[in-house]
């Protein structure tokens, strides 16, 4: 059986040497096809004694099946070679920069703001809005602030004619809301509010939020309580030392600053907190009467109190901006430091 | 308000270094703004006796002098100062003295041994002093401390005041607050009435009753022009900020800080007749002390005599019978002006003055004497002379109705409970009365306290004495229920992230804006002028959005930038009828490439339908619809107002060219702006089955003129609701090759599906006829073969 040991050996160097699918069924033709090698073998069969034929028939089968074994392992071979060759053609480099359009950004007062909003919200503190050009009535007179009031001077109001202001402060929001709201209530009303001022440490315009809240209940212990819990969730310091100090509202009384110790130097003392350690951030108190009877709100049943903050100021202690005008100058090098 | 801390001290003196007296101010709600030490750090410095001043051998410029120091030997110093003479008393920097910078050792100047240094006031760091040496009087104590001597060991503190706290506007005033806070002992200043003699000596008429509730004028004759102030009252006056004036002047100043009661002194030669207190009249007006002649209005309140208004009450006097230094007689007036007669005039008149400012926030009525009394007796003494006898007008004074307060009240208010013997010893020590209720106290206030009316007004004063600190914060009880938020609405903030999301940065621009540039870019709006702006470029309010985006575009083009793509959201401002009309707009623009450089992306400039997808996407689900028109400010070919569920609701265009060009920008940006409010509904989705049978499609091509909007023919197609048809869209629109130069080809797929059944081909194609001949007939349009 010489002869088929040579035909196996023939074919599994013949396939070897067939590097593409289609060379390798040519040369599997000439061993399997139907004048093949291993056929022509089958052919002879016939010739032989009849107790010869299935011991011979046997050996052939058995060529047969290691010739085809061989084959099936060349053309794995010839597949797999090709995938690679075509999987190295098609690499790129993946570290080439996405495609497409870039991404733009919030103005960082507006993530500011969006940020209170957040934090008065999950206290079930509802967001107002009032106007901005304000009648003297909201501005002033319904705040306690009748004409002539020196805090008017304080306010440094724009004027539009005899009778409307661009509002200074957005606590005429007070007003508009309890006109037309019963309480117990709690609101927050962030907006622009203007004044007539312009330096290094002013624009004249900026943005406050505003907050109030009335109910039974309420006192100055819990005003401190939950404007201490506000600072310390916005700077995401739980030891943020905070202070309370006697102030002036004619819209507030008993009337507080609020003061947070230094977040620049931990209270030390620098430049930011002019080295008093303490930097005045937001101004509070409860609701004065004459507020309260002037949207008809029962001041012996309920208790209100009412803050403002500077929004830019908050946004400036956050991010470490040293320069007010800067968020109105909108250099795009500045606002997408905040993206 | 500013004054010396050992001025203060002589009141009430607690037991309390600067920093901490300043700390229990600022925590009693006095905030304390600035502590100035009223001379330098400095040791060693005594007073020298300028003995013998010879040349210098080898200086023109310095001189050998012998000072005594009070050692027993003089010491030789050489001196560079002009000034310098025998027989000067001036401060002497011995060996071993410490000045501000510098230490001072025996020293040869020039080869001549030099034991010390004769200072100016600048070396010392005493502020407010000329060059030179500073000359001691000639009584000064040779050898004796200057420090000790001049009173250097103070400071210069200065209060922020708030406007309720009139009565801490002098250093009593400050003293009376110090002692309530600390407890400690309060020294006040006894005043008695100086001798009188003869007539007043001059004639008083009517006085406004409600206006000026208390007038008081006293006669002072025989006072000596050359007489000086003395040099404790300048250093008190020099501490606080004043300047001296000479001594008439600096005794109503001192007495002002003092007593915190303004004080008008007239020339008593040059006041003709009697002294009324009355309203200005019509068309009077006057020469004030610094100058400025002013027209006065009908509800200002005028001193004057019988030639007419001297000085305006509670604000300034008049030139004409002001002081001088040939002044001998002097009309001293004393008054008490009620806050709403004075409040706001001086503002009016471009005026701040002292006393302007203290009448416009109470004034004690219950210490114009002895204000008037300390005054006189001050001048008497400096510059001799005789008083004669007063003559006061006194009408209604303000009423100190007293208050009920509330225990109860108290611990509601404040979230801690006081007791009543905490608040009996609270409010007395503020010079309150008290006397008991059933439920708290019934307190009469003193007639400085211009802020206390009200029960609540009484509660601020308790807490601050408790200290604001003490009170322990609470998180507060309240009933829980949920914010009403609808699913119908979208946010704001929703619009805003969209923009970012599709490469759009946020900027905040000013409301008010240019008045040519809104002019230029919203002609058709009435804008809303501000009487009093900042600044000429701020002097408007916006009535588009437009100014500011392109404000941005031009200040960013000039740091540099190529590509700027921003958008704000804010309120525009308008005129109507009868108001005004707030409007929250959306807007932005797009200027350079239309994504950022980058590789495999051939670059191009942003156009037209890039933003318009924006705005789609800002719109989406509801589509947004462009209507060609035109705006002033856009290019009228290239714009269009923005429609959406049939409303007008802003504007998309290209800038018109000739604002490109006078800006000199490399190619028009293209700005869009539209109202918010709209873009917030949102419907609630409603589901609906899907058909299970199969959708077909067909595309018809067709040509029509060029002039026909693609939006118009959807429109009609959709209209039309042919059976079947699910969905129309344009997705292909053509000009050029092969087609007429008037003409372009749009490609319309069209959708259609049944639910019940599949569609037979003789449905669709009745469909399909249904269209075309829609379109033929509507527009002209001819199938595309």
């Amino acid at each position: 059986m010489h002869t088929l040991d040579s035909i196996i050996v023939s074919a599994e160097t013949d396939f070897l040497a067939a590097n593409q699918v289609a060379d390798l069924e040519q040369v599997k033709a000439r061993y399997l096809g139907k004048a093949g090698l291993l056929t022509e073998q089958m052919k002879l069969l016939g010739r032989l004694p009849a107790e010869q034929r299935p011991a011979a028939g046997s050996l052939i089968n058995q060529a047969k099946e290691r010739i085809t074994a061989a084959l099936e392992a060349r053309r794995t071979a010839i597949h797999h070679a090709e995938l690679t060759q075509q999987l190295a053609a098609e690499a790129f480099d993946v570290s080439l920069p996405g495609r497409g359009m870039g991404k733009g950004g919030l103005h960082p007062v507006t993530q500011t703001l969006a940020r209170i909003e957040a934090l008065f919200r999950s206290l079930g503190f509802e967001v107002a809005e009032g106007p901005e050009i304000e009648t003297d009535f909201y501005n002033f007179t319904a705040l306690n602030i009748p004409a002539n009031h020196p805090a008017r001077a304080m306010h440094d109001t724009f004027y539009l004619d005899e009778k409307h202001v661009l509002r200074t402060h957005t606590s005429p929001v007070q007003i508009h809301y309890l006109q037309s709201h019963e309480p117990p209530l709690r609101i927050i009303a962030p907006g622009r509010v203007y004044r007539c001022d312009s330096d290094v440490t002013h624009t004249p315009m900026f943005h406050q939020v505003e907050g109030l809240w009335v109910d039974e209940t309420v006192n100055f212990a819990s005003l401190k309580g939950v404007l201490a819990d506000f600072m310390q969730r916005f700077f995401e310091r739980d030891d943020l030392k905070v202070r309370f100090r006697p102030s002036f509202f004619p819209f507030t009384e008993p009337s507080a600053e609020m003061d947070i110790a230094c977040v620049m130097c931990e209270g030390k003392g620098c430049r930011v907190c002019s080295h008093t350690g303490w930097l005045e951030v937001l101004g509070c108190g409860m609701v004065h009467p004459n507020v309260l009877s002037s949207v008809h709100v029962d001041s012996e049943r309920y208790l209100a109190f009412a803050f403002g903050m500077g929004v830019e100021r908050l946004a400036m202690l956050r991010y470490g901006v040293d320069d007010l005008r800067a968020f109105f100058t909108n250099d795009l090098r500045f606002l997408r430091q905040f993206n | 308000m500013k004054f010396s801390e050992l001025w203060l001290r002589q009141y009430v003196n607690p037991l309390l270094d600067t920093a901490s007296l300043a700390h229990a101010l600022t925590m009693a709600g006095l905030e304390v703004e600035a502590i100035e030490p009223v001379a330098g750090d400095f040791s060693g410095v005594v007073v020298g006796h300028v003995r013998t001043v010879m040349p210098h051998p080898d200086a023109d410029r310095l001189r050998v002098c012998q000072v005594d120091v009070g050692a027993e030997t003089w010491l030789q110093i050489v001196c560079g100062a002009a000034n310098v003479c025998v027989d000067a008393r001036v401060p002497c920097a011995v060996v071993g003295a410490r000045l501000p910078g510098m230490e001072i050792k025996s020293a040869k100047l020039r080869g001549v041994a030099s034991l010390g240094m004769l200072c100016s006031g600048t070396e010392l760091g005493i502020a407010g002093v000329s060059d030179g040496l500073l000359i001691l009087p000639a009584d000064a104590p040779v050898g004796l401390s200057v420090r000790e001597y001049l009173r250097l060991n103070d400071q210069s503190l200065t209060l922020k005041l708030t406007p309720n706290r009139s009565d801490c506007l002098s250093v009593q005033g400050i003293a009376r607050e110090v002692a309530a806070i600390t407890g400690a002992q309060l020294h006040t200043i006894p005043t008695a009435p100086v001798s009188v003699s003869g007539a007043p000596g001059f004639d008083m008429g009517d006085v406004e009753a409600v206006a000026c509730p208390r007038y008081r004028v006293q006669r002072l004759d025989g006072l000596n022009p050359f007489a000086t102030t003395p040099e404790w009252m300048r250093e008190r006056l020099a501490r606080s900020g004043i300047r001296s004036l000479g001594a008439i002047v600096d005794v109503t100043n001192y007495v002002l800080l003092e007593m915190g009661q303004p004080l008008h002194a007239f020339d008593a030669d040059k006041i003709h007749g009697a002294i009324r207190v009355r309203w200005a009249q019509t068309q009077e007006s006057i020469v004030l002390l610094n100058g400025q002649e002013v027209r006065l209005d009908a509800d200002m309140l005028v001193i004057a005599d019988e030639t007419g208004a001297q000085a305006i009450a509670g604000i300034m006097g008049g030139a004409a019978s002001a002081v001088s230094e040939s002044t001998t007689s002097v009309l001293l007036e004393s008054a008490y002006f009620d806050p709403d007669a004075v409040a706001g005039r001086a503002r009016r008149l471009g005026l701040a003055t002292d006393a302007a400012f203290r009448f416009e926030r109470g004034v004690d009525f219950g210490a114009t004497q002895q204000a008037a009394d300390r005054a006189a007796e001050l001048l008497l003494s400096i510059c001799g002379g005789v008083a004669h006898p007063a003559i006061e007008v006194l009408h209604e004074l303000p009423a100190r109705t007293p208050i009920h307060l509330r225990v109860a009240r108290v611990a509601r208010i404040l979230g801690v409970a006081l007791d009543g013997a905490d608040i009996q010893d609270y409010l007395q020590r503020l010079g309150c009365a008290l006397k008991e209720t059933e439920t708290g106290f019934q307190v009469s206030v003193p007639s400085y306290r211009f802020d206390l009316a009200i029960e609540v007004d009484l509660i601020e004063e308790l807490a601050r004495l408790y200290g604001y600190d003490r009170i322990i914060p609470k998180v507060p009880h309240a009933d829980l229920s949920m914010t009403a938020d609808s699913e119908q609405l979208r946010s704001v903030e929703g619009l805003r992230e969209i923009l970012v999301a599709r490469d759009y940065q946020e900027v905040i621009t000013y409301s008010f804006v240019d008045q040519t540039w809104e002019t230029e870019l919203a002609p058709q709006n009435q804008a809303i002028a501000l009487k009093n702006p900042i600044a000429s470029q701020m002097s408007v309010m916006r009535s588009t959005l437009f100014g500011g985006v392109l404000d941005v575009l031009d200040s960013n083009l000039n740091r540099g930038q190529s590509r700027v793509r921003v958008m704000e959201v804010g309120r525009c401002y308008q005129a109507t009828g009868d108001g005004v009309v707030e409007n929250l707009r959306v807007g932005g623009l797009c200027y350079g490439s239309v994504a950022p450089e980058q590789w495999g992306l051939t670059a191009r400039n942003v156009d037209f339908f890039d933003v318009k997808a924006d705005l789609e996407a800002l719109c989406w689900p509801e589509p947004l619809q462009v209507l060609a028109a035109q705006h002033p400010a856009l290019h009228p070919g290239q714009s269009g107002q923005l429609v959406l569920n049939n409303q007008v609701i802003g504007w998309l265009g290209a800038l018109h060219p000739e604002l490109v060009r006078r800006r000199q920008w490399g190619s028009a940006p293209i700005v869009f702006e539209m109202n918010v409010e709209p873009l917030l509904l949102r419907q609630l989705p409603r589901y609906c089955a899907m058909s299970r049978f199969q959708a077909v499609r067909r595309d018809l091509a067709v040509i029509v003129g060029q002039a026909v909007s693609a939006q118009t023919i959807l429109d009609h197609l959709r209209a039309a609701n042919v059976p079947y048809v699910t969905e129309i869209a344009l997705f292909d629109s053509y000009r050029g090759k092969h087609i007429d130069y008037d003409k372009k080809s749009l490609a319309f797929s069209v959708h259609m599906q049944d639910n019940h059944k599949t569609l037979t081909d003789g449905e669709v194609d009745a469909a399909v006829v249904q269209l075309t001949d829609l379109m033929q007939r509507q527009f002209g349009a001819q199938l595309r073969s």
